[in-house]
């Protein structure tokens, strides 16, 4: 994309990166409504592990470290690229499992029916 | 992107809905472990797709060593950690992801120099904002394992130097898009690296959590970014959920804990020197033996226990529950009372409680239980201060200032359970402390509470 620029491109094929650059925008914008709404209403209780599972997500940005390391020509951009591979997929895997740990505390244990026993008050 | 496989886009697209599901599973109780099954499987799907996507496969074996290390070091880290430091774990994730992120764009701007100037906006955006995240998580993380003080560091001039690199910041930001230069978008990382560090630095204990939150929010919009920049929709998806889901957990999160988050947010621009700094106290206090709290408990009617976080360091939940048991047993109504932040972050005590199996229906949010505290014959504060510390509202210069509390001081006797006379994780001395209702038992949680437990049996 970077070798062609702007200039020679025809009327068509500026038309059509337009479009595109238009489609990425409302993607970006209907994404933000949808973060706001699908979160709108939590329990406090559920802060710590919302706030870890939306972490491990944006861990996905390994999948462009992966990318940008597949394309990479010159030994620094390896280096960097191999370095950002590694960061990204601490951030996913960690993220979720470290969610799921926390979320495991919560599941419902089976009550041991524990009634006051104590008569007197 | 044009080459992309037809069913590798569509397998995105079905990555993309399953991180959607994964943020509204993780809002209900009873759908949030099903929500991270499924965003890990969305985040697995992704990964494993993208190899298929026509990449050049030369450093094909680099980069699945590198993922392989990765996944190690996050599993392994993720396994070990207590339960007491998810907090600063989360933190470290989300600054090496925020890193990552500027990091792509860094090498994607190598690569492609030469690219429209919102491609570069979009570029220099994922720089700083991943940077700042980046130094900003590590300087959080160093707060919260207490590496370095958990008090607002406030540096002389230091307003001056946070403006003045936001603004060379901005400048530079301007610049690079219209004039690309390397030496420039490597002057940009290290000021941004610089600002993370500034713009924590001061922000106090009580609103570490929020900033957590917050960067957690930008490393979201610094992948969204990125993602525009490789021209990849799942990253743009992915990055503005969470950025957008992470705003508003920001705000709640400040509305759990009574913050004004701009207070949290330009702290760096306006701190100021706070208060007294943790003058040494030396007025008398009243202590009392484990038997002398057993007596206290043994012929209360109702008794409420405050966990704090230092019940958690002790890990003496067990040790609390067994008290709780042994006094339900003599009749004695008790109760949890559990702060919105008690432990290090929103709903933190809950995880710690409900791994020592301590009954669901036994925790009282703070909103409920503070109106009983009058009726309460003892409050027993295991290990928490700055969540009853009375100058969260009464002393407006307290860095807790408007912080809701549980109101503790409404008890007939108040008894406190600490290590020693050291303040809070605020770093502020608590008035009650002093109070002639107040007895103090020093010593470690776990071997206090075992001896009270072995008291209220004996009675």
């Amino acid at each position: 994309m970077s070798v062609i620029t702007t200039a020679v491109l025809t009327a068509a094929e500026q038309e059509s990166a337009d479009y595109s650059q238009l489609a990425l925008l409302t993607i970006f914008v209907l994404s933000v409504f949808l973060g706001f709404e699908v979160i709108s209403k939590v329990s406090a209780i559920l802060h710590t592990p919302l706030m870890s599972g939306a972490n491990a997500i944006h861990g996905i940005v390994l999948v462009g470290a992966i990318l940008v390391t597949a394309n990479a020509t010159h030994t620094l951009e390896l280096v960097i690229g191999t370095l950002a591979i590694v960061l990204s997929a601490i951030n996913l895997v960690g993220g979720f499992v470290v969610t799921d740990r926390m979320l495991e505390m919560f599941k419902s244990k089976p009550t041991d029916a524990k009634t006051e026993a104590g008569s007197d008050k | 992107m044009n080459e992309t496989p037809l069913w590798v886009q569509l397998a995105n697209l079905v990555a993309a809905v399953l991180f959607i599901l994964t943020l509204k599973g993780l809002s209900h109780p009873k759908t949030a472990r099903r929500g991270v099954m499924l965003g890990a499987l969305g985040a697995a799907i992704a990964t494993f797709v993208v190899f298929f996507s026509g990449i050049p496969t030369d450093n094909l074996i680099l980069i699945l060593v590198a993922v392989l290390i990765g996944s190690a070091i996050g599993l392994y880290a993720a396994r070990r950690v207590a339960m007491t430091q998810m907090p600063q774990m989360v933190a470290l994730f989300n600054g090496v992801g925020g890193g990552a992120a500027a990091l792509v764009s860094v090498i994607e701007f190598l690569e492609n120099p030469e690219s429209s100037a919102i491609i570069l906006a979009a570029t220099v955006f994922t720089v700083v904002v991943g940077s700042v995240s980046f130094s900003g998580s590590i300087v959080t993380f160093l707060k919260l394992q207490e590496l370095i003080t958990t008090r607002p560091v406030i540096i002389p001039l230091g307003k001056y130097v946070t403006i003045l690199v936001a603004a060379a910041t901005l400048a530079g930001a301007v610049w690079l898009v219209i004039a690309p230069a390397t030496w420039l978008l490597v002057a940009l990382l290290v000021l941004a690296l610089i600002f993370g560090v500034l713009f924590v630095l001061p922000v106090g204990g009580a609103d570490v959590p929020i900033v957590i939150s917050l960067l957690n929010a930008f490393t979201g919009l610094s992948v969204a970014a990125g993602g525009y920049v490789l021209g990849n929709v799942l990253l743009i998806v992915a990055g503005t959920l969470v950025g957008a889901s992470g705003t508003m957990l920001t705000r709640l999160m400040a509305e759990a804990m009574g913050r004004p988050l701009t207070g949290t947010l330009f702290g760096a621009f306006s701190a100021t020197a706070s208060g007294p700094a943790g003058a040494v106290d030396d007025r008398p206090v009243r202590t009392g033996t484990a038997n002398d709290v057993a007596i206290m408990l043994g012929y209360a009617s109702k008794v409420i226990l405050v966990p704090g976080y230092g019940l958690a360091v002790a890990q003496a939940q067990g040790t609390l529950r067994e008290l709780a048991d042994t006094l339900t047993e003599k009749g004695i109504q008790v109760d949890y009372a559990i702060h919105p932040v008690a432990g290090r972050m929103p709903g933190h005590m809950n995880v710690l409680l409900a791994e020592a199996n301590v009954p669901y229906e036994q925790l009282k949010e703070m909103d409920e239980i503070n109106p009983e505290f009058g009726e309460a014959d003892v409050a027993l504060v295991v290990g928490a201060n700055d969540v009853v510390n009375p100058a969260a509202k009464t002393d407006s210069t307290a860095p807790i200032y408007g912080m809701p509390i549980l109101d503790v001081n409404a008890a007939k006797q108040v008894v406190f359970l600490k290590r020693s006379m050291r303040p809070g994780f605020a770093g502020i001395q608590n008035e009650l402390l002093f109070d002639p209702k107040t007895t103090l038992l020093f010593g470690d949680a776990k071997d206090s509470l075992g001896g009270v437990v072995t008291s209220v049996k004996d009675l």
